[in-house]
């Protein structure tokens, strides 16, 4: 699910074939030289050292030679990973373009309006069409964090003040998990990012949803949990788009029932594990940047009623 | 084991000088260092400088005559250092005595002037990073010269002790000459950074 | 030179017979007793000694902490440390083991061994020695301190800004950090220019440069390597602190600063920093081999020139660590390039170290176990930084385990074994007393076994998409099963460290006598007695050969004529050794340990107040000029 050796993207399959090869050769090279080791120790065992000017002049001969090998692999080496790099490259013709912001510990989505769908927002989650060239546009608010999602491609760094491009195309649908390589604090263990390949049209059908505003809930439960979310500080740091709730320090929420995960990666969306969350971040995420806001059970119920129907 | 005696070393002098002596290798290798750490300095100002859409950062480029004046005077107090180099080298006590006084003043004077330095930058070190490249860059030499100027002051006042005749202090002396060198010429680079390059 | 009549009443070595010259050397060089003449001592071996044992020290602790690292990996969504202490542990691991144990140990062997193989009786600088090590002991303490408090630095021990810039580390965990390194940095520098003026001023006469061992030339290759290195992290740390003191904007994208900047700085000397480790580990294998083998080394010169190109080229690789920061993708194939061709002067070495053996008789003695264990673990290293130098290869790798699996192949692989197999091999030298042959090889088959199991598994950890330095990771990912397995082996392998220093602790009173030479060697430290005498040589040799101790000979041929009154010894032209002068050597003093006190005292103040680097200046020049000041003894005499 999330290894380089289980590459389901077209980068990931080239650098994959690079790998083996790679490994392959030094592996090889390994052996060979345990191999003159242990030859080297037993062939001599209780004997004299070899003296003399032959012995000498073929053991020279045999280190040359070597040396002489060892520089043509490494520029073998050096060439093959240039040619890789280039076969990474799939083209110059974007089908879809996604901005990632990542930040202490989750990951904001905005996507550019396209053929495949309009632009809006979401987190944690990215969706791509498979098959399609998606450029990625990473960029970074606070520290440093690192784009990986290893069945598809490498990674890369997202830096303050930089933005760096990533490349995805994902060759079969699935979803494959990533996860920040960059150390960057606290959580940086907890923060990880599932990306769903599906195809054009299950791809189109999802976009249309995610752009329209929260849906409307007509349940009562669900009315007071909306109420309380918007007077809760909730609202002051989430957007739910179609609300009052125009927060932007925290994750977007418009559409956070339909997601799989919450919290970057830390729980499946469930009403239990949305309730767990907001009744105590901080246990579940020692140190997160979303505090633990005071709630009765009975409010947490119904804001928790109210999350899981933001499909 | 048993030893065989095949040398005799006793005719060789006590005290090496120039680069026989242990003194001013371990000055060159401080040399180095120093060199090493103002060769990245002066790196980082030009990394910074093709970072930023224009340089100086928000700021005019300094006021030169503080900074052009020091550099004369600097340059200057290479001939005076030299001559006290070479009178230690010859062992001349009385001349050596006068030419570390006059080194003395040659070292506070650069000093008095580097106050008028700071000031002309025209930034802070906190506005942005051209401010706290400029800052370092100019604080970093002014630590070399305080420090060879402090030593020059103890090596002065040595010079008129009762330590003072002895091969090993006008070795001291030729050493501290190369270190006051070697704070020259490393400023002239420093000098072109810092008023020259945001002229460019 | 008047010094003909100047000196005639001085006592010369000349005119006494041996055992007066003993009682006279003994005397001037001596260390006083007790704990002022302990504090005020410049004796490079009892400095040396203390530094090794400060550093082994420092090893324990983190490997103490390396093992609490894999109790909490051991089972996913462990509880046992928190997130906040882990990031402490693990960076608080790495900075110990790279600033406290793995450079401060190799330079430490330095300033023991290199005097003593080129024939002198103290490095050049003792004073700046002793202050050296006072330096490095205050500031390994003053970490371990921060960490006894929970305050310890937890951004890794290349603490990448912004993440340990004022803004997302507050508080004076990162600050200490910093100044931890410019005291480590300090006292490293120190040794740097103590070795190079050792070698190239103080050889026995006659030991020209195609003469010197090649151990030496290693340590003179990584002395210049820390000099060109360390101005660059002396650099980084301090505009750290500046941004964090004084609100300089050097790595503030906002102001124009930039968080990459940091990165070319640290690791502009933190590549060449494992070479720094990794260099003296090899030159001591090259010492060593011989000794084993019963033949001296196979390719002397391409040995020495492939430490130079070593130290040379590894100025030119520092960009590999940073590949997938997203620099141009022509610079990244010249950084692919320049780490692979690193690979050819380290096989150079490896070569050159099988014909060694292939035309020699191996004695299986626990040095040479160490060497092979070497040779078998470091190539395996060395592959994995073939792959990672590859910018393809590195970007599905980098900051996995992979990495991890890497550098431990390399550090602990290619530097400690060697090091181990150093302190058998020259524990006798320093104790006078052998460490024991079965323990030896209970501890390198512990230590060998326990390794492998534990590092290789990371390999495929890091393939199998596992970051570095998570305190934690969730059940359904693939990586529990190997986690546990690498936690139960780090415990064979702790094993083998505590049998290695249960073996120190047990011959260092209760080992046989090992004689001058005990393993008939052939360098100039086995020609003198175990432990060396506080003067090292009673006459310093003179070398006519690469191998000065030959079994055949029964002399030691040595130069006469040097004072024994007050503590003096020979200096010698760089290239061919040939004697230049009688220099003094100074005298135990107590001022180079006030002048650490007061460094660190500076050197701690500043982290609160940029002021402490005015008023605390003062009382650090008036501890130098005491140092430097003449006391008026024979040695200040010329
Ligand atoms: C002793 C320390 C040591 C040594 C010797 C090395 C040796 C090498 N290292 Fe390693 N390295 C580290 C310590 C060391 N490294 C550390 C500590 C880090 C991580 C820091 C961190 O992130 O925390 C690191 C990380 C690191 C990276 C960055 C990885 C990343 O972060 O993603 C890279 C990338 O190029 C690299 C490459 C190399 C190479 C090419 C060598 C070469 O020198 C290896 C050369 C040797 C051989 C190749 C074997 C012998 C040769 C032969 C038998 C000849 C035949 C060989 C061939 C034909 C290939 N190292
Ligand atoms: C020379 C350097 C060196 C050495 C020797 C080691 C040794 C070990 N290291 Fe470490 N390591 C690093 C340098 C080193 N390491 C660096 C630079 C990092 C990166 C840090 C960072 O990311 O910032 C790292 C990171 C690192 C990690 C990754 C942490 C993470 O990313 O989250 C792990 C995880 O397993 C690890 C494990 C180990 C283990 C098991 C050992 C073992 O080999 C330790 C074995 C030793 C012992 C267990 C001690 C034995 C002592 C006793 C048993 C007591 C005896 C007592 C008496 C005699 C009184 N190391
Ligand atoms: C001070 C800001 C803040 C407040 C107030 C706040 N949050 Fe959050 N919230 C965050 C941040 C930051 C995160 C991301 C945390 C992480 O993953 O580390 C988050 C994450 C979440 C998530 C998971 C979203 C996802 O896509 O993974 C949910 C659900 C959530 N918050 C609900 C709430 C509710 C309900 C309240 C009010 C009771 C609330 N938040 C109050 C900042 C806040
Ligand atoms: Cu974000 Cu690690
Ligand atoms: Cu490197």
């Amino acid at each position: 699910m999330q290894s380089a050796w289980d590459a389901q993207g077209h980068s990931a399959e080239v650098l994959k074939h690079l790998m083996l090869g790679i490994i392959g050769v030094c592996t090889l090279i390994w052996l060979l030289v345990v191999l003159m080791l242990f030859a080297a120790l037993v062939k001599r065992r209780g004997q004299a050292p070899l003296q003399g000017e032959h012995a000498e002049r073929k053991t020279r001969l045999v280190v040359y030679l070597s040396v002489a090998v060892t520089t043509i692999i490494v520029a073998g080496l050096t060439l093959a990973s240039f040619f890789a790099t280039r076969d990474l490259v799939v083209g110059r013709d974007m089908d879809l373009t996604v901005r990632i912001k990542g930040q202490q510990w989750w990951w904001q989505v905005t996507y550019e309006g396209s053929s495949f769908g309009p632009r809006f927002q979401t987190a944690n989650e990215l969706h791509i069409p498979v098959g399609r060239n998606v450029r990625l546009e990473l960029e970074s608010i606070d520290v440093i964090h690192s784009f990986w999602v290893p069945s598809l491609a490498g990674k890369q760094d997202m830096i303050p003040g930089r933005m760096n491009v990533l490349t995805l195309r994902a060759e079969r649908p699935g979803v494959y998990r990533g996860q920040c390589a960059e150390f960057c604090g606290l959580q940086h263990s907890h923060m990880a990012l599932m990306v769903v390949a599906q195809d054009d049209d299950q791809y189109r059908r999802w976009a249309q949803a995610q752009a329209l505003d929260a849906a409307v809930p007509d349940d009562t439960e669900v009315q007071a949990g909306r109420a309380v979310f918007m007077r809760k500080p909730c609202a002051a740091c989430h957007t739910v788009r179609g609300t009052e709730a125009q927060g932007s320090s925290g994750p977007d929420l418009t559409h956070v029932g339909g997601r799989r995960t919450i919290a970057a990666g830390l729980l499946e969306t469930t009403r239990g594990s949305l309730a767990a969350w907001t009744a105590d971040p901080q246990t579940l995420k020692p140190g997160t940047n979303m505090p633990i806001v005071p709630l009765t059970s009975e409010e947490l119920q119904q804001v928790s009623a109210y999350m899981e129907t933001l499909k | 084991m048993k030893s065989r005696i095949v040398l005799d070393v006793s005719k060789l002098p006590l005290h090496g000088m120039g680069n026989a002596s242990l003194t001013w290798w371990g000055t060159c290798a401080f040399m180095l260092i120093e060199g090493s750490g103002f060769a990245l300095a002066i790196a980082v100002y030009f990394y910074l400088m093709s970072m930023a859409p224009e340089w100086p950062i928000n700021a005019p480029a300094p006021d030169l005559w503080a900074g052009t004046w020091l550099t004369i005077l600097l340059v200057a107090s290479v001939i005076p250092n030299i001559l006290v180099s070479s009178w230690a080298g010859k062992s001349d006590l009385r001349k050596v005595r006068i030419g570390l006084v006059v080194m003395s003043l040659m070292g506070i004077l650069p000093l008095a002037l580097r106050i008028f330095e700071f000031p002309a930058l025209h930034i802070l070190w906190d506005q942005n990073a051209y401010g706290s490249i400029t800052w370092v860059l100019l604080g970093l030499h002014t630590t070399h010269i305080l420090t060879d100027l402090i030593d020059t002051l103890v090596l002065a006042c040595l010079m008129f002790s009762k330590h003072a005749d002895n091969p090993r202090r006008y070795g001291d002396v030729e050493d501290n000459a190369l270190y006051w060198n070697f704070v020259v010429v490393a400023w002239l680079p420093i000098y072109a950074c810092i008023y020259w390059v945001p002229r460019l | 030179m008047t010094g003909v009549d100047r000196i005639s009443p001085d006592v010369l070595d000349l005119d006494l017979q041996d055992a007066e010259v003993e009682r006279h050397l003994s005397r001037t060089w001596g260390t006083s007793p007790g704990f002022w003449g302990a504090i005020a001592t410049v004796d490079h071996k009892v400095i040396a000694r203390r530094y090794i044992a400060t550093a082994f020290v420092f090893l324990i602790l983190g490997g103490l902490l390396a093992l609490a690292m894999r109790l909490q990996l051991a089972r996913p969504e462990s509880r046992l440390i928190d997130p906040d202490r882990y990031n402490q542990i693990f960076t608080m691991h790495g900075t110990n083991m790279m600033f406290l144990f793995a450079v401060p140990v190799m330079g430490a062997m330095a300033i023991y061994l290199v005097p003593l193989m080129v024939g002198t009786r103290n490095v050049a600088f003792p004073r700046l020695n002793a202050f050296s090590y006072w330096i490095f002991l205050i500031g390994g303490s003053l970490l371990w301190l921060s960490f006894a408090l929970d305050a310890a630095p937890d951004v890794g021990w290349f603490a990448y800004v912004p993440l340990s810039g004022p803004q997302y580390s507050p508080g004076k965990r990162t600050d200490l950090w910093a100044q931890m390194i410019t005291f480590t940095e300090v006292s490293a520098l120190a040794i740097a220019i103590e070795v190079v003026v050792t070698v190239f001023k103080q050889r026995a006469p006659g030991m020209s440069l195609d003469r010197i061992p090649v151990l030496v030339w290693a340590m003179v290759v990584m002395s210049f390597q820390v000099i060109m290195a360390m101005p660059s992290i002396m650099f980084a740390s301090t505009t750290l602190i500046l941004d964090r003191l004084v609100g300089t904007q050097f790595y503030n994208p906002a102001e124009g600063g930039d968080a990459l900047l940091w990165q070319h700085l640290f690791w502009f000397f933190g590549h060449p920093e494992v070479y720094i480790i990794f260099l003296p580990a090899v030159g001591m294998v090259s010492s060593m081999l011989p000794t084993f083998v019963g033949r001296p080394i196979f390719g002397y010169l391409a040995l020495v020139m492939a430490l130079i190109t070593t130290g040379i080229l590894s100025f030119g690789l520092w960009v590999h660590h940073m590949f997938v920061v997203g620099l141009p993708r022509m610079g990244e194939s010249f950084f692919t390039a320049s780490s692979m061709a690193i690979a050819v002067p380290a096989g150079i070495q490896i070569f050159c170290w099988l014909a060694t053996l292939w035309l020699g008789r191996p004695v299986f003695r626990v040095p040479l176990l160490f060497i092979i264990g070497f040779i078998v673990t470091f190539v395996m290293g060395g592959m994995t930084g073939v792959m990672v130098a590859s910018v393809p290869f590195d970007t599905q790798v980098h900051d996995t385990y992979f990495v991890v699996a890497h550098f431990h192949y390399v550090l602990v692989g290619g530097a400690v074994f060697p090091l181990l197999g150093a302190i058998y091999y020259w524990f006798p030298k320093m104790t006078g007393r052998m460490m024991s042959e079965t323990l030896g090889r209970w501890a390198f088959g512990l230590i060998f076994v326990g390794f492998h199991l534990t590092f290789f598994p990371m390999h495929i950890l890091g393939l199998q998409g596992m970051p570095r330095r998570i305190y934690t990771y969730q059940p359904e990912l693939p990586w529990s099963g190997l986690n546990l397995f690498i936690s139960i082996s780090s415990l064979i392998l702790a094993l083998g460290f505590l049998v290695f220093f249960v073996d120190v602790l047990r011959s260092w009173r209760h080992g046989l006598p090992a004689g001058p030479n005990p393993w008939g060697a052939s360098t100039l430290e086995w020609a003198t007695p175990s432990p060396p005498p506080p003067y090292n040589f009673l006459r310093i040799p003179v070398v006519q050969d690469r191998n000065p101790l030959r079994p055949e000979d029964k002399e030691l041929p040595v130069a006469a004529g040097l004072r024994v009154d007050r503590r003096e010894l020979l200096v010698t032209s760089v290239v061919e050794a040939l004697p230049e002068a009688r220099e003094s050597s100074p005298q135990n003093s107590i001022w180079p340990f006030w002048a650490a006190l007061a460094t660190s005292f500076m050197l701690v103040w500043s982290i609160f107040s940029p002021w402490a680097v005015v008023w605390g200046a003062i009382p650090v020049a008036v501890a130098l000029i005491a140092w430097f000041w003449p006391k008026g003894t024979p040695e200040d005499e010329a």
